[in-house]
């Protein structure tokens, strides 16, 4: 420990009695480390947290899995948990999380990055200061407040448009996913583009470059990875987003490529069990640890994904 | 061989690639106005949805079958109480984290894991956590479907925010700071409690508050763990007036809150349920929009202020 302060002599003419001193200096060595060990246990509860998702997640898929074969759970194409003839195909909740996720990455790459890219190399100061708060705010607004959004307002303005549509549909949830995911795409991406030192920048313009072609040819390309982990994260949250499919998408477990049809999602599933009355340990109750374990590895090998290029990106310059 | 281009040439160049420039402009705005525009709608509907239901009387009644007669007493009492478990757990928790991880973690693979975990925590689906509560704090822990394990599972979910933000805080105090404590003699702990902490304080409350707006939302996690939708009583009262004066009873009261109550109205088909619906979600609304555009102002005042 380089704070403590023994070795230095005392100024004063009686000097106090070593003895004393040292014992002090024991005491507060002592409590000292008893405080570092508290902090550290604080700090080691987020690695507690994540084995026990894990164990949870695994042990009670477990229970599951020996009643199901892992084949059936990953290609059967029926989810009937429910049915007295059961069948449990992930696929099918899956089908209904990818085409939700692909609507809503549909909306959000290309807005998101848009207003990364105008917020970081051409809007005016001002206009930066006000967007960036309400952006932030957008992505603060509860999810089951999308829902209802998605629900009660997107869906029936749809139907205007596409007279067919179901009141519960992919589309709009997607959509108005798509909206609530703009935020964390435009300000991971904006702070990837901003990391690009200015010298590459000023090169550009010495070479006769306009703000358009800097934008697009020098610093999107150099803040790449950046924006690739701001996509990943945006699928990430896609994937995990439950409230405002649970809401507008249905419940219904189907199987479909099409987003104007309703269909349940993973983590719409989980929400309708949990309201549901199974009791614990019934073979029903168990699907929602596998589904959840089936999410918990898609969203983990995403976050992975865009850690590592996060890690990328910040080490280039 | 290219003849070089003349000098309108190249203005006319210039001017098309311009031209480029201001289109993307404007492109770039319209973006940005999809986003703000979809707020402003957002709280639009809430506003001309919920507004009519909205009055002394839907603040103080309990659920009921009947839609007008239907209140969120029930809904905010459990919101604020579950708020208080979660502040509790969390706060203390990630500030110690926090300050572990700068001030004290050596640098090798343990700390590593424990950066990992923290940035993997941030991004695990709020639903998840709802199956780690269910499975641990409600089998194995025993806590039932109660304001404590609702409390324990969203400070769970907020941590990383709180650590995130307590670790921005404390890195952006300069070393003279710690350099000038140690040289007067202080202990490591001494040098945290007496300077990092109180410096790092408006950050710390930045990032709690955001955690808290997150939190105070969050449906998924709490309709995991088994949170009723109908619930027509008020946990007892934590202050008594017999000694030892304070209960604790309402830890493991039967509970709901605001985002609950409001996907319960919003599932039901009849219009006057998702009246009550919307004025659920315009309070609940400005709760959070309150919530974050302080912690936004917080964080602003702080960049202005403050310059070591």
């Amino acid at each position: 420990m380089t704070s403590t302060v023994a070795g230095i002599p005392a100024i004063a003419t009686v000097p106090p009695i070593v003895s004393h001193r040292l014992a002090r200096r024991h005491t507060r060595h002592i409590k000292e480390r008893i405080i570092e060990f508290f902090l550290f246990l604080a700090a080691a509860s987020s690695v507690f947290t994540t084995f026990a998702i894990v164990y949870i997640l695994v042990s009670e898929s477990w229970v599951f899995f020996q009643q199901v074969p892992l084949r059936d759970f990953l290609f059967d194409t029926q989810w009937t948990p429910l049915f007295s003839d059961a069948h449990y195909g992930i696929m099918v909740l899956l089908s209904g999380t990818l085409v939700s996720s692909s609507v809503a990455l549909l909306v959000a790459i290309p807005l998101g990055t848009i207003i990364a890219i105008y917020l970081s190399e051409f809007a005016p100061f001002t206009v930066r200061e006000v967007a960036k708060p309400f952006l932030e705010l957008l992505g603060g607004v509860p999810t089951i407040i999308y829902g209802y959004f998605a629900l009660l307002f997107v869906t029936p303005l749809l139907q205007k448009i596409f007279p067919e549509l179901p009141g519960f549909n992919l589309l709009s949830a997607g959509m108005v996913m798509g909206i609530m995911i703009i935020p964390y795409v435009s300000s991971i991406s904006e702070d990837a583009m901003r990391a690009v030192p200015m010298n590459l920048r000023e090169g550009s313009y010495a070479m006769g470059a306009t703000r358009f072609q800097t934008a697009l040819r020098v610093v999107t390309p150099a803040a790449l990875s950046g924006i690739a982990a701001a996509y990943i994260l945006g699928i990430s949250r896609a994937v995990g987003e439950t409230m405002i499919l649970a809401v507008a998408a249905g419940m219904q477990p189907n199987l479909t490529w099409n987003p104007m049809e309703p269909a349940a999602t993973v983590t719409a599933y989980i929400v309708q069990v949990a309201l549901g009355d199974l009791p614990h340990g019934s073979i029903g109750y168990q699907t929602i640890f596998a589904a959840g374990l089936a999410l918990m590895l898609i969203t983990l090998f995403f976050n992975i994904l865009g850690h590592l290029l996060r890690k990328y990106y910040r080490q280039a310059y | 061989m290219n003849t070089a281009p003349s000098v309108a040439e190249v203005r006319a160049l210039i001017v098309k690639h311009k031209r480029w420039d201001l289109a993307f402009a404007v492109i770039g705005t319209l973006a940005l106005m999809v986003g703000i525009l979809t707020f402003v709608a957002l709280f639009a509907d809430m506003l001309i949805d919920g507004m009519p239901r909205l009055n002394y009387d839907f603040l103080t009644s309990f659920p009921s079958r009947r839609p007008e007669q239907a209140g969120i007493l029930s809904a905010w009492v459990g919101s604020t109480l579950v708020m208080l478990v979660t502040a509790v757990a969390a706060v203390p928790l990630g500030v110690a984290a926090a300050i572990y991880l700068e001030e004290y973690a050596p640098k090798n693979w343990v700390t590593e894991i424990i950066e990992v975990n923290v940035t993997n925590l941030a991004g695990v689906p709020s639903i998840v956590y709802g199956l780690l509560a269910l499975g641990l704090f409600v089998y194995q822990f025993g806590l039932g479907q109660s304001i404590l394990a609702a409390g324990l599972t969203l400070a769970l979910l907020i941590l990383p925010v709180v650590i995130v933000a307590t670790r921005e805080a404390i890195r952006s105090i300069p070393s003279a700071i710690r350099e000038g404590a140690y040289a007067l003699g202080a202990t490591r702990w001494q040098m945290v409690s007496q300077h990092i902490l109180p410096y790092s304080i408006p950050g710390i409350l930045t990032g709690v508050i955001i955690g808290m707006a997150r939190a105070i939302g969050e449906t998924a996690p709490v309709i995991t763990i088994g949170a009723l939708t109908f619930i027509a009583f008020l946990p007892p009262t934590p202050i008594s007036g017999a000694f030892p004066f304070l209960s604790f009873e309402w830890l493991t009261a039967p509970f709901t809150v605001m985002p609950i109550q409001m996907f319960n109205w919003t599932s039901r088909p009849e219009a006057a349920f998702q009246a009550n619906a919307a004025a659920a979600g315009l309070v609940l609304l400005v709760m959070t929009l309150s919530m974050n555009a302080l912690a936004i102002y917080l964080r602003y005042k702080l960049r202005k202020n403050i310059q070591w």
